[in-house]
C-alpha cells in the first residue's frame, strides 16, 4: 500500500515539482528561541482567515445580497436552514477573533521590534492587512442588513460627506445612489466577497513570502542592536549556530494555538449564537438605537465625546495621521534596540492605546451621552423624594417626569446620564440658578423657557429644591437674604 | 497586459525588429486599456454622474394638509423618487412634518445633523432627541444641545391642491451641499 501511495506521489511530483521547495520551506532553520508561545499569533490569524473563508462561502450558498431579501435570507439561515445559525455564529465570532488576533499580533510585532530592518515591508503590508481586516469587519456588518447596518451606513455616509468638495460625490459612490438602498448592499457585498478577500489573499501571500525569505524575527535581546550593515550576517550566523528546523521544532506551538482558537470560536458560536439580525432595515421605523459591532464601539464613543468643532478635523485628518504614522514607523526607527526592555516609550504607547480604546469601548457599553428615551415613562421618581412633600413639590415632580427631564438626568440611580444626576442638585444650585438653568438651558442643556408655563417652572424648581441629602442644607444666595430682609428694603422703615 | 519592456540584449538587427514589435505591442495594449477604461470608469462613477444629468431630487407628496393637525409634529413617510427593484423597504423614507399654522409647515429629515441617526420627536418636552450620540433639537429644528453643529435638515415644501409636497430623493448628510437641503435657518419658522 505504501509503495502505491509513494508511486502516485512521485508521479505527481515529477510533473508539479513542488515537493522539494515545500520541504525546504518547512525545514528552513529558525532561531531556537523563536519557538515561543509569543510567536503564534500570525499563524492563528491566518487560520481564522481560512475559517472565515470557508464559513463565508457556506453562508453565500443561502444569503441573498438584495436590499429586499437579505434580511429574510438571514432569518432563514437562523431558523430554517439546518445548522445555518451555527455557521452564521462561527462567521460572526470568527470576525471578532480575527480582529482581536490581528491586533495582538501587531502589538507583539511592535514590542519585539520585528518591524525593523530588513522587515520594513513586511510591517507595511501588515498595516494594509489590518486595514483590510477592519474593512471586512465593517462590510460584514453591512451585509447583516438590519437596522444597525442601515443606520451604520448612514453614519459612514455622514462622515464621508464631510470631506471638503468631494464629500457629496464620495457619499453617492459609497451608497451606489442617492440613498441607502439595494445598490448600497450590492456594492458592499462585492467589496466583502470579491474585492477585499482577493486583496487579502494576495497580501497574505506576500506577507508570508517575506517571513520565509527574510526569516522570522529573532527573540530580541537587550543590547543586541540592529544595524543595516551587519544585521543580515548576524541573523544568518544565529540561525546557523543556534537554529532548528521550523517543522517540527517550532510549528507544534502554532498548531496547538490554532486548534485552540478554532475551538474557542466554535465554543462562543455554540454558547452565544449568531449576531442578529436586529430589526428589519426599514427606514420608517425610527424607534431604534443603532450600535456598531464590538470593534467599532470605541469610534462610536469618540464621536459622542469629541467637541463639535474638533469632530470634522479629527474624523478626516485623524485616520490619515494614524495610517501614515504606522507606515512610516519602520523608516523612523528601522535600526537600534529591538527589546521592549530598552524601549519604554514603545511599551507606554501600546499601553496608552490599549487603555484608551478599552475605556472608549467600555463607555460605549452603556452610552452615558445618549438620552434614555423611555426613562420619563418607565423610571418613577423614587418614593423617598416625594415623602412629606407639599402639593406644589409633588406637582413639580410630575412636571419633572412629564417634561422628560428624566431622559437625561438620573434620580436614585435610574434615568439618563446625559446631564448630571440631580439627587443633590439643591446643594449645588440656588433657587435663582435653578430657574435660570431650566429656562435658559446652557452647558449642553436645552432651554425649556418656551416649553414650560410659569406655573410649571415654579413647581419644578420647588421640587428640585427639595433634592439634597439629609442634614445638608440647600444652597442659598446670601445676598438675596439680605435684600429680602426688612432692614435693607429701600423705603421701608423699621 | 504586457507591460515589461523587452530587454535590449543584442544589437542584432533581427532582435531589434522583435524589440520594435514588442514596444508596438505594449503601445497597442495601452490603447486597448484606455479604450476599455472609459466605460469601466463611467460605470463605476455612474452613481455620481447620474445626479448631474437628471438629478435625483423630485417633488413627492406626503399627504393631505388636513392629515397634519395644527401645532403638532407628526411622522410622515414617502417613497423615494428613485427606486431600484432590489430596494425593498429601504425605498421608503420617514420625515417629521410640523404644521405651525394654516399653511405654514416645516418638514424635517429624520436624520440627525450630526451623523444621521433617526431623531425622535417628544411633544411633551418639545424636543427632537437622537439616540446615538445625544444630539437634541428644538421644535423648530434648531440645535438645542449635543454634538450636532447645526439644526435639523429641512426639505423644501409646497402645498398644491391640498397636498403637502416635499422635494426629496437624497440622503441628507452634514457635508452634502445639496442646495435644496441646506439652509441653516428654518424657512418658515414662526
Amino acid at each position: 500500500m505504501r509503495i502505491v501511495i509513494r508511486r502516485i506521489g512521485n508521479w505527481f511530483d515529477r510533473r508539479l515539482q513542488l515537493a522539494a521547495p515545500i520541504r525546504e520551506m518547512a525545514e528552513h532553520p529558525v532561531p531556537r528561541n523563536t519557538a515561543s508561545w509569543w510567536y503564534v499569533f500570525g499563524s492563528a490569524a491566518l487560520v481564522v482567515f481560512i475559517l472565515q473563508f470557508v464559513t463565508g462561502i457556506l453562508l453565500a450558498l443561502v444569503y441573498v445580497p438584495s436590499g429586499a431579501e437579505a434580511w429574510s435570507s438571514l432569518q432563514a439561515l437562523n431558523h430554517d436552514v439546518t445548522l445555518g445559525w451555527f455557521i452564521r455564529a462561527m462567521h460572526g465570532w470568527g470576525s471578532n477573533f480575527m480582529v482581536a488576533i490581528v491586533l495582538i499580533h501587531m502589538a507583539q510585532v511592535f514590542l519585539f521590534g520585528a518591524y525593523k530592518f530588513p522587515r520594513e515591508l513586511t510591517w507595511i503590508i501588515g498595516v494594509f492587512l489590518l486595514l483590510m481586516t477592519l474593512g471586512m469587519a465593517f462590510s460584514g456588518q453591512v451585509l447583516r442588513f438590519d437596522q444597525d447596518a442601515y443606520w451604520g451606513l448612514g453614519i459612514g455616509a455622514s462622515i464621508a460627506s464631510r470631506v471638503p468638495i468631494l464629500g457629496p460625490a464620495i457619499v453617492k459612490l459609497m451608497l451606489g445612489g442617492p440613498i441607502i438602498a439595494g445598490a448600497t448592499l450590492s456594492r458592499f457585498f462585492a467589496l466583502h466577497v470579491f474585492v477585499i478577500p482577493g486583496l487579502l489573499i494576495g497580501f497574505v501571500c506576500l506577507h508570508l513570502l517575506m517571513v520565509l525569505k527574510l526569516g522570522i524575527n529573532e527573540w530580541p535581546m537587550p543590547g543586541r542592536v540592529v544595524k543595516r550593515a551587519t544585521y543580515v550576517n548576524e541573523y544568518h550566523e544565529l540561525t546557523k549556530r543556534d537554529g532548528a528546523p521550523f517543522v517540527p521544532y517550532a510549528v507544534w506551538k502554532d498548531m496547538f494555538f490554532a486548534a485552540f482558537v478554532i475551538l474557542a470560536v466554535a465554543a462562543c458560536a455554540l454558547y452565544f449564537g449568531p449576531f442578529g439580525p436586529t430589526g428589519r432595515p426599514d427606514p420608517t421605523i425610527i424607534q431604534t438605537v443603532p450600535k456598531p459591532d464590538y470593534f467599532f464601539l470605541w469610534l462610536y464613543a469618540l464621536l459622542s465625546l469629541l467637541p463639535p468643532s474638533l469632530e470634522t478635523p479629527a474624523l478626516l485628518i485623524g485616520p490619515v495621521l494614524v495610517i501614515v504614522g504606522l507606515l512610516l514607523l519602520p523608516f523612523l526607527s528601522g535600526e537600534g534596540e529591538k527589546s521592549w526592555k530598552r524601549r519604554p516609550i514603545a511599551v507606554l504607547t501600546v499601553l496608552l492605546i490599549a487603555i484608551t480604546l478599552g475605556t472608549f469601548t467600555h463607555l460605549a457599553g452603556f452610552t452615558p451621552w445618549s438620552p434614555h428615551m423611555n426613562a420619563w415613562s418607565s423610571d418613577p421618581v423614587p418614593d423617598r423624594y416625594i415623602h412629606n412633600s407639599t402639593a406644589l413639590e409633588r406637582q413639580g415632580a410630575l412636571v419633572f417626569q412629564v417634561k422628560q427631564c428624566r431622559n437625561c438626568h438620573s434620580l436614585g440611580e435610574s434615568g439618563g446620564q446625559r446631564g448630571p444626576a440631580l439627587d443633590s442638585v439643591a446643594v449645588r444650585l440656588t433657587q435663582d440658578q435653578l430657574i435660570c438653568q431650566v429656562i435658559q438651558g446652557g452647558g449642553n442643556m436645552p432651554a425649556y423657557g418656551k416649553n414650560l408655563s410659569p406655573a410649571e417652572t415654579t413647581a419644578l424648581v420647588a421640587f428640585l429644591e427639595t433634592l439634597h441629602p439629609k442634614g445638608q442644607a440647600p444652597a442659598r444666595d446670601a445676598s438675596r437674604d439680605m435684600a429680602l430682609s426688612d432692614e435693607n428694603q429701600p423705603g421701608v422703615k423699621p | 497586459m504586457a507591460t515589461k519592456p523587452a530587454p535590449a540584449q543584442s544589437t542584432d538587427a533581427t532582435i531589434s525588429r522583435r524589440g520594435f514589435f514588442m514596444k508596438l505591442g505594449v503601445l497597442f495594449n495601452g490603447l486597448a486599456a484606455s479604450v476599455l477604461a472609459v466605460p469601466i470608469v463611467g460605470f463605476l462613477l455612474s452613481s455620481i454622474t447620474r445626479g448631474r444629468a437628471n438629478g435625483y431630487l423630485s417633488w413627492v407628496p406626503l399627504g393631505q394638509v388636513s392629515d397634519f393637525p395644527e401645532g403638532e409634529t407628526r411622522l410622515a413617510t414617502f417613497q423615494n423618487p428613485y427606486v431600484m427593484p432590489t430596494d425593498g423597504k429601504t425605498a421608503s423614507t420617514a420625515c417629521w412634518v410640523r404644521r405651525i399654522a394654516e399653511e405654514q409647515f416645516q418638514v424635517f429629515a429624520v436624520n440627525c445633523a450630526h451623523l444621521g441617526c433617526p431623531v425622535r420627536w417628544f411633544p411633551q418636552s418639545g424636543l427632537f432627541m437622537c439616540p446615538c450620540h445625544g444630539g437634541a433639537y428644538y421644535r423648530d429644528g434648531s440645535r438645542a444641545s449635543g454634538p450636532p453643529e447645526r439644526g435639523l435638515f429641512e426639505y423644501p415644501h409646497k402645498i398644491e391642491n391640498g397636498l403637502i409636497t416635499i422635494q426629496a430623493g437624497e440622503l441628507p448628510t452634514p457635508g452634502a451641499a445639496i442646495a435644496a437641503l441646506t439652509g441653516e435657518k428654518p424657512q418658515c419658522a414662526s
